[in-house]
């Protein structure tokens, strides 16, 4: 007889914690499709001023790499750029896709605050960027060895991002 | 001669141009039935950056370049379905406006019906037993006797 009582309860209880853990979630965020798919194939030309251009290729070439998508325009991407800055200086490779951006305001912007890639891309038409699914600068994905997605984020990495997000998909990557 | 030379100059131009750029952004395309057939393909798509907008009514940057892509695919020779799935294979079942109907959304599609079904089980239960209790057992052979015994009383009186 208690039952009767307690099953709406329980019921009741049960639809309440969904929902409030779904509060917490930020809906803005959207799955990605490409997490454990091969990086789409591409080729793109360095950003003004630098060498080093960005292929799918590139990202086969080492254990693991750290692919940032970047615009001069993008005012959180200037938030987060110390963080790819030590990012590379722990020995990690990070490449850059320019995204949309004006080659002289790329190169001035990498000129002023510092360039962590080592290969850039410039996707001036933002072509490429919709084939990794890109949908707002900046994006950060994390490669492995065979040139699969391991992770993504999706807006300025924070020290969080990076400790409990990018650090530990790069440990995965390497397995 | 200085015609000839500027034609020439603006066909090398053009033939300069990667093919992505054949068709200028957000420019219609040039048969109705194509763009029609487009713009059916862009009232599904979600906009991604304002999220509760199709790439139709949006006027974001992102949405604009969708729409190109889309109006591409379909001058290549896509079908409406190959085109859609262009997209959704880069950016997930999240851009399509109306979740598919596949193993990860069954809770989505039939949650609501299974819910509604629960629902009207309990009240059916909950209004058969109430029917049960209402009505009354008939009256014995006792009861019939006293209750012959107070009318008697009552119109007497």
């Amino acid at each position: 007889m208690v039952l009767r009582y307690l099953l709406p309860l329980g019921v009741f209880a049960a639809v309440a914690v969904a929902l409030g853990v779904s509060l917490t979630m930020d809906p803005r965020i959207i799955p990605s499709a490409l997490k454990g798919k091969p990086v789409p194939e591409f080729a793109l030309a360095a950003v003004q001023g630098r060498h080093l251009g960005l292929s799918s290729d590139n990202l086969r070439e080492s254990a693991v790499t750290v692919v940032n998508v970047f615009a001069s325009w993008c005012g959180p991407c200037r938030i987060e750029h110390p963080l790819i800055m030590k990012l590379r200086d722990s020995g990690i490779t990070v490449h850059g896709i320019n995204y949309k951006d004006r080659p002289e305001n790329a190169a001035e912007w990498l000129d002023n605050f510092g360039d962590p890639y080592l290969r850039t891309g410039a996707d001036l038409d933002g072509r490429v960027s919709i084939d990794w699914g890109v949908y707002g600068v900046p994006e950060t994905y994390v490669i492995d060895g065979h040139g699969l997605i391991i992770e993504k984020h999706v807006g300025p990495l924070m020290p969080d991002d990076i400790n409990e997000k990018i650090l530990p998909a790069i440990a995965r990557a390497k397995r | 001669m200085r015609r000839a030379l500027i034609a020439l100059v603006v066909l090398s131009a053009l033939s300069l141009a990667p093919p992505s750029f054949a068709l200028a952004v957000d420019e219609p395309l040039p048969d109705p039935v194509l763009e029609a057939r487009a713009r059916t393909i862009h009232k599904i798509l979600r906009c991604l950056v304002c999220q509760n907008q199709s790439i139709e009514d949006s006027n974001a940057d992102l949405a604009r370049d969708l729409r190109h892509i889309v109006r591409e695919r379909l001058l290549e020779g896509d079908s409406d379905a190959e085109a859609t799935q262009y997209v959704v294979d880069r950016y997930g079942d999240w851009v399509l406006l109306r979740p598919p109907f596949k193993a990860t959304t069954y809770a989505l599609w039939i949650g609501p019906f299974a819910l509604l079904a629960v629902a009207a089980a309990g009240i059916v239960v909950f209004l058969r037993r109430r029917l049960v209790i209402a009505a009354p057992k008939p009256l014995d052979e006792k009861e019939h006797e006293r209750l012959r015994r107070v009318l008697e009383e009552s119109e007497a009186r």
